[in-house]
């Protein structure tokens, strides 16, 4: 359901806002820092933003926006110093707590028999600057299946535990974003510790959380006032209503399953590369594959995990026999998964309409429009 | 006393085809790790190693190089007879190499042009990968393979299993490894989307595209690639040069770049006519 940014109190919200004048972005870093979180940021490199570690608030994407299109991706000088208009770029959080591939267990074998023990991260307390809210719902989506599903994940717990996240509101959406849809965007409802609203001269700031309370108290921040916050407010509003696309969810998850048959998996078949981009930008995507990497010596191996696709041929590889056998079954496997199966599966949707698929697809398939395109009966 | 290292060795056999050695160099240059693998296999036949050579039967063959003689086509079919798992490695022994350019040309002509004694030599008209002489158990891709690969078909030959090699796109490796992709950022004619994983997505790591030295994945989809490359800017000929290389002989690369070929000598044609 699409729903209107900051429909909270009024009152409360101007009471709660902070302000943080840009050239202070160096100290809640320093503050994040001090402690003990390392700072990852989205920074310009090879042409998009990455998450990566900063010391400084000088990594950031400074006076930088991008332009997102399907199958296209710019970075382009903006007038200003803003640091966060550039909305997103491949990576989401995924990464840094479902990692691309990994260590699980360490077997020794003997002439006695075998012996497991599972190699568990060691991962530093980590701070997240620069969030975006359908960022922020996909790792919700995540945490709720490898956090609190039935056998909750031991590797992804280890590095998701001692995370403190400052979010962003977005105040720009990219030609792709539909977070509208999904009502998980522009602004960050819950799941952060602090969220910042960029403006002109500086940030609205405000906590979720009391470690997130904790941080901002610490900075000695000035009151926003009304008139900030009530800027903030419009700004969030003309974003979304700003929105270029969207995807109807009416009667899903029924209405995907009664459109298996749809002319319109085979066209889009011709089209798709089966690459896996889309699976693997996509922030809510958990497909992974395990495998043993034998030790040189013969005294054991090591399970490793990575990331695995269903547009990967293999992915329905069953005792000879596949099931997905053309591109255009996989497309639907992935489509009617993440936004149909998804629901049954686990009470939501599988996209937070971050836009990622569209823009990193090679070919720019647009889930938007082939949505619309089978919500249409076929002829 | 491990389990294992009372087990009899793998005897492995190396042998080459028409090639450059680089993929063999592969084996070479896993250098520290093949100190605790010579306890545990008995490198019976690898010229490049070593000259003493043991006879057949051998545990597993590697072969490198593309079929190109009468003489290669004998001989595979003995190797193969002689070898228990038969694996064929690098683009020319899994796709015919660059070599099978010629595959396209008459190289009757060829000879008489290149070579003051054209009669001396004896060649096929066409390089063809192994697995179009003799049954290959797996293939190992790339120009040159890639030594991880090399290593893990070792090591799961020593415990009597399948390699278990990706299937799937360079994308997928790429995005693991959390590159920014050049065809989307840049525009640049990446092969990633239809070439086979296994590199660990070298180039795009190096922030160029992909050229397609793997070879195509299974099931791929080169004709949409080639409307995404005609639409970042690449004209009719240069679509089809980038799916003519290393692995240009490739069925999947081949049907497209050959699709391309005639269609543009028929606009030709058709040109000319109207003229
Ligand atoms: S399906 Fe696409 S838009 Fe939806 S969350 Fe995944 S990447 Fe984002
Ligand atoms: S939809 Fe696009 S990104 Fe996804 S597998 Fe197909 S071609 Fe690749
Ligand atoms: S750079 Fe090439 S290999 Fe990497 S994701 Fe893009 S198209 Fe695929």
């Amino acid at each position: 359901m699409p729903r209107s940014p900051s429909d909270g109190d009024e009152a409360n919200r101007i009471s709660a806002s902070r302000f943080l004048a840009r050239p202070r972005l160096q100290e809640l870093i320093d503050a994040l820092r001090g402690r003990g979180y390392r700072v990852i940021a989205p920074v310009p490199r090879d042409g998009a933003v990455v998450y990566a570690e900063v010391e400084s608030a000088d990594a950031l994407p400074r006076g930088l926006r991008e332009s997102q299109a399907p199958g296209r991706y710019r970075l382009e000088a903006a007038t200003g110093d803003r640091v966060f208009d550039v909305v997103n770029g491949p990576g989401a959080l995924k990464p840094f707590f479902f990692a691309p591939r990994e260590t699980l267990l360490q077997v020794r074998t003997d002439a006695a028999g075998f012996e497991a023990s599972e190699t568990l991260p060691e991962t530093p307390p980590t701070a997240f600057l620069g969030v975006r809210a359908c960022d922020l719902a996909a790792l919700g989506v995540q945490d709720r299946i490898f956090r609190r599903g039935r056998f909750p994940d031991a590797w992804y717990e280890a590095r998701r535990r001692d995370v403190l996240v400052v979010a962003v509101n977005c105040v720009r959406s990219a030609a792709t974003c539909f977070c509208t849809s999904f009502g998980t965007g522009p602004e960050a409802r819950e799941g952060h510790d602090l969220v910042l609203t960029e403006q002109e001269d500086g940030f609205v700031a405000r906590s979720g959380t009391p470690a997130g309370a904790e941080v901002l108290d610490g900075l000695s921040l000035p009151p926003a006032g009304a008139e900030r916050v009530e800027a903030e407010h419009g700004a969030l509003v003309a974003c979304a209503e700003g929105m270029e696309r969207g995807i109807d969810t009416e009667g899903f998850p029924e209405l995907l399953y009664a459109r298996l048959e749809h002319p319109r998996w085979a066209e889009t078949g011709e089209r798709c590369l089966s690459c896996g981009n889309c699976t693997a930008v996509c922030p809510t995507c958990f497909c992974h594959d395990e495998s043993d990497e034998p030790a040189l010596d013969g005294s054991g191996a090591v399970r490793v995990r990575e990331w695995d696709s269903c547009f990967d041929r293999d992915h329905a590889q069953v005792h000879g026999l596949n099931f997905r056998p053309h591109i255009a079954h996989r497309y639907r496997q992935w489509l009617v998964h993440k936004l149909g199966a998804w629901i049954d599966q686990f009470g939501e949707s599988g996209c937070v309409g971050c836009g990622r698929c569209i823009t990193w697809c090679p070919v720019g398939i647009d889930i938007t429009e082939e949505v619309a395109a089978l919500r249409t009966e076929a002829p | 006393m491990t389990a294992f290292a009372t087990a009899p060795k793998l005897k492995l056999a190396v042998f080459k085809f028409a090639s450059c050695d680089g993929c063999q160099l592969q084996l070479l240059n896993l250098e520290h790790e093949l100190l605790p693998l010579a306890g545990r296999i008995e490198i019976a036949h690898f010229l490049e190693a070593s000259s003493r050579v043991e006879p057949g039967p051998y545990d597993l063959s590697l072969v490198e190089g593309s079929v190109a003689t009468p003489a290669d086509a004998a001989r595979i079919r003995r190797i193969r007879e002689e070898s228990k798992v038969l694996v064929s490695i690098g683009a020319c022994a899994t796709a015919g190499g660059i070599q099978a350019l010629r595959n396209r040309a008459d190289v009757e002509d060829w000879k008489q042009r290149v070579y003051p004694h054209p009669e001396w030599l004896s060649v096929l008209p066409t390089s063809t990968p192994i697995a179009d002489h003799v049954k290959v158990d797996h293939e190992l891709h790339g120009c040159p393979i890639n030594p991880l690969q090399v290593r893990r078909v070792l090591l799961r030959a020593l415990l009597g299993t399948t390699p278990d090699l990706p299937s799937g796109s360079v994308c997928h490796e790429c995005k693991r490894a959390g590159r920014v992709c050049v065809l989307v950022a840049r525009g640049a004619p990446c092969l990633g989307p239809v070439t086979r994983a296994g590199c660990g997505a070298l180039c795009p790591s190096l922030a160029r595209d992909c050229y397609g030295c793997f070879g195509p994945l299974d099931d791929p989809n080169p004709p949409s690639l080639a409307g995404r490359l005609a639409e970042l800017g690449l004209g009719p000929r240069d679509v089809e040069r980038r799916f003519r290389g290393i692995t240009g002989y490739a069925p999947a690369f081949r049907a497209l770049a050959d699709r391309i070929a005639e269609e543009r000598s028929a606009e030709e044609t058709g040109g000319s006519a109207d003229d």
